[in-house]
């Protein structure tokens, strides 16, 4: 399945899955990471660093090993 | 007197407490500054480090006491922040009383995602005013929202304002002077279950016809540069560069002014007061000691005003991504990047920054580091050494001496200092499983004078304010010490004080680092600040010029100490933690004397144990 890490910069995706528990679930939604959101992949820090993806109008970075947990299915 | 009594005679003050609500970044702090001015106060929760500020507010019909919550994007308790949102608005939080009512500020260009916080405040039933700030960037960038519509659903009154521009606040000021009845609500979603809350959230966006704006155009523009592979970290060090540079270019001339002021005004004291033991304590003892930390008065302003630009413009946000990656590297996180900057203009202040950082284990690591950076009060210490121990000469063309070198090196030092430290805590005791890194990165905006000259002098109110308890205190200890025992009605010179008696005890501990017991005095008289060992050594020398030129210091300090002492002197003082007052911090921020007791412990370990190896490395290869 893929994830948001696999996003290109400007490909969208639909979250499906969250494989994350308890507080970080919590915090990973209050975010807006919810199954059903359509996430667009937007810019990557340099040398591996965070990835920015926007959401519901906002933008907001999360490290890749998060990335990795949100998995998506194709936008259309 | 029976308690009833007790309660009869100082009954509860009647004044109406409003408090401010919202996510952070809705710009709520600079409606609590408009509507407040400059009658608040800043203060800590008790028990926990969330800052508390209160501020009175002018409404028709007499004053109202406001007081502005931390930033918060729900209310489940989980961090600090939610915590003490939570137990402020239950009446919960020990002298404060229960609010009269509530301002919910929402940022009116993202209400589909803010909305989501109103369900759980306007579940707690007080009289709110829902205030949609940004109105009018909403506005210019082609969204839309009716509050009309809005009020409607959510069943109070809800008013579009822009704090920035100061438009909206009479009716925010009308609607506390006349607080409705608690709300009454129809429906509110689940408060417990995030994907239900955040549904109704959209919903009712939706319902009060709300149109997101455009995406700035600026933004993805600028985030492009500030994050592109090459581009990004040259932008990243060209901003740190200037930033370094404007201090040491803009703050100088300031501290210098300071000084002489300081000087000149020790000077009057002594003029108009007679020859006294209590004269002799202020001339000698409060003026330069106070005196030398608020001469950084400027230079922390200068680098608070930097910060500020670049937190307000939202850089910052976009440093710490940047900054991210390296500091996991030491177990760190990006967050910890803005308090270590300011570090190197004091610790204190960083100190006090470190309460962005949620993970309490990171947020102490960084609070242990901090004193590493090179502050300010290190540099007085490092020019007498370099002064007077490392010629000028050129290493790179005319623009960078020996010196130069030399001074970058020391800041190398310091950070690599706080570096290896972060990774050995980070890997011991305060060893956790990375914490979730979720940033909201807010649009790039111009940074309003307003909001930054109001940082600006809550900063400069806290650092004066410290200046004049622990400081002062420490000074007049160290005085006493420096002074006493008195001889035959007279104080003692330095050399039979009990300082003196100190660091001559201490000499056979100090001989392997190369110094003798002046130096020790003077690392006694420093821990009051680092910077006060130049007087220090300035007065046992018998020096009389002993300020920042201190040409006879130089010559003195050549004569008495080999290359190797001198060398393991800025090295003992690049590490060790030779401040009372960021101790004193520690102690309040990790809330008891044991984290400051082995940060202390640990840097004079470190301080002694590096000037040691200096020391022999310096005279075998130089002695």
């Amino acid at each position: 399945m893929r994830t948001l890490a696999d996003l290109r910069q400007g490909e969208s995706a639909r979250l499906v899955n969250l494989l994350v528990a308890g507080d970080e679930a919590t915090a990973v939604m209050e975010a807006g990471f919810i199954p059903g959101t359509v996430v667009t992949m937007m810019h990557a820090a340099p040398g591996g660093g965070p990835r920015i993806y926007r959401l519901e109008g906002a933008e907001i970075a999360i490290r890749v090993e998060l990335a990795l947990a949100l998995q998506v299915e194709d936008a259309a | 007197m029976s308690r009833a009594q007790l309660v009869q005679i100082t009954p509860a003050p009647k004044k109406k407490l409003i408090a401010l609500v919202g996510p952070p970044n809705c710009g709520k702090s600079t409606l609590f500054n408009r509507l407040t001015g400059l009658r608040q106060k800043v203060g800590n929760y008790p028990g926990v480090t969330v800052e508390q500020k209160l501020g009175r507010m002018q409404v028709p019909g007499g004053a109202t006491e406001l007081v502005d919550l931390p930033g918060v994007s729900s209310l489940a308790g989980r961090s600090d922040d939610e915590r003490v949102t939570v137990d402020v608005l239950h009446g919960k939080m020990a002298g404060l009383k229960k609010p009269d009512g509530v301002l919910l500020v929402l940022d009116a260009t993202a209400i589909d995602r803010h909305l989501s916080l109103a369900a759980p405040v306007l579940a707690l039933g007080l009289p709110t005013l829902v205030v949609l700030n940004v109105a009018d960037e909403l506005e210019k960038r082609g969204g839309a929202l009716d509050p009309k519509a809005l009020a409607a659903k959510l069943g109070v009154p809800v008013l579009l304002v822009s704090a920035k521009h100061g438009q909206g606040l009479d009716q925010v000021r009308s609607f506390v002077a006349h607080l409705p009845e608690a709300s009454r609500n129809l429906e509110l979603p689940k408060l417990h279950d995030v994907p239900h809350r955040r549904r109704w959230a959209l919903q009712t966006a939706k319902i009060a016809g709300f149109r997101r704006p455009k995406a700035s155009i600026w933004t993805p523009r600028l985030d492009w540069l500030a994050l592109h592979p090459v581009l990004g970290p040259a932008v990243f060090i060209l901003l740190l560069t200037i930033v370094f540079q404007s201090i040491s270019v803009l703050a100088k001339p300031l501290q210098e002014y300071c000084q002489e002021g300081i000087q000149i005004s020790g000077g009057w004291v002594a003029s108009m007061l007679p020859e006294s033991l209590f004269r002799s304590l202020l001339t000698e003892g409060v003026w330069p000691g106070v005196g030398a930390i608020l001469a950084f008065l400027p230079q922390i302003l200068i680098l608070f005003l930097f910060i500020g630009i670049l937190e307000d413009s939202g850089y910052m946000t976009r440093a710490a991504v940047i900054a991210d990656r390296t500091m996991s590297r030491f177990g760190l996180q990006g967050k910890a990047f803005i308090p270590l900057l300011s570090a190197y203009a004091c610790a204190i202040p960083a100190i006090m920054a470190t309460r962005t950082i949620e993970d309490k284990r990171d947020r102490l690591a960084t609070i242990l580091i901090a004193p590493f950076m090179t502050c300010s009060a290190r540099l007085p210490v490092y020019t007498m050494i370099i002064a007077a121990f490392i010629p000028e000469r050129h290493v790179i063309g005319p623009f960078l001496g020996t010196r130069a070198v030399a001074m970058l090196g020391l800041y190398l030092l310091g950070f690599l200092g706080a570096l290896g430290t972060a990774w050995l805590l980070k890997s011991s005791v305060l060893r956790s499983a990375p914490a979730s890194f979720l940033m909201e990165m807010p649009p790039y905006r111009w940074p309003a004078a307003r909001g930054l000259a109001f940082r600006l002098l809550d900063r400069a109110k806290a650092f004066v304010y410290r200046a004049g308890t622990t400081i002062l205190l420490v000074t007049v200890v160290l005085w006493l010490l420096a002074n006493l025992p008195m001889h035959n009605g007279a104080l003692s010179p330095i050399e039979s004080s009990y300082a003196g008696m100190l660091g001559k005890s201490m000499e056979p501990v100090l001989r392997p680092l190369g110094f003798n017991w002046k130096i020790g005095v003077g690392l006694i008289t420093s821990l009051a600040a680092r910077e006060v060992i130049v007087g220090t050594l300035g007065t046992l020398y018998g020096v009389e010029s002993a300020g920042h030129s201190g040409g006879g210091l130089a010559a003195a300090l050549q004569h008495d100490l080999t290359p190797g002492g001198a060398a393991a002197l800025v090295v003992f003082f690049a590490f060790a933690m030779q401040c009372f007052s960021t101790l004193a911090i520690v102690r309040r921020e990790t809330g008891g004397w044991k984290w400051p007791a082995i940060q202390f412990t640990y840097m004079t370990v470190v301080a002694y144990s590096a000037a040691w190896v200096t020391n022999h490395v310096v005279n075998a290869l130089f002695g």
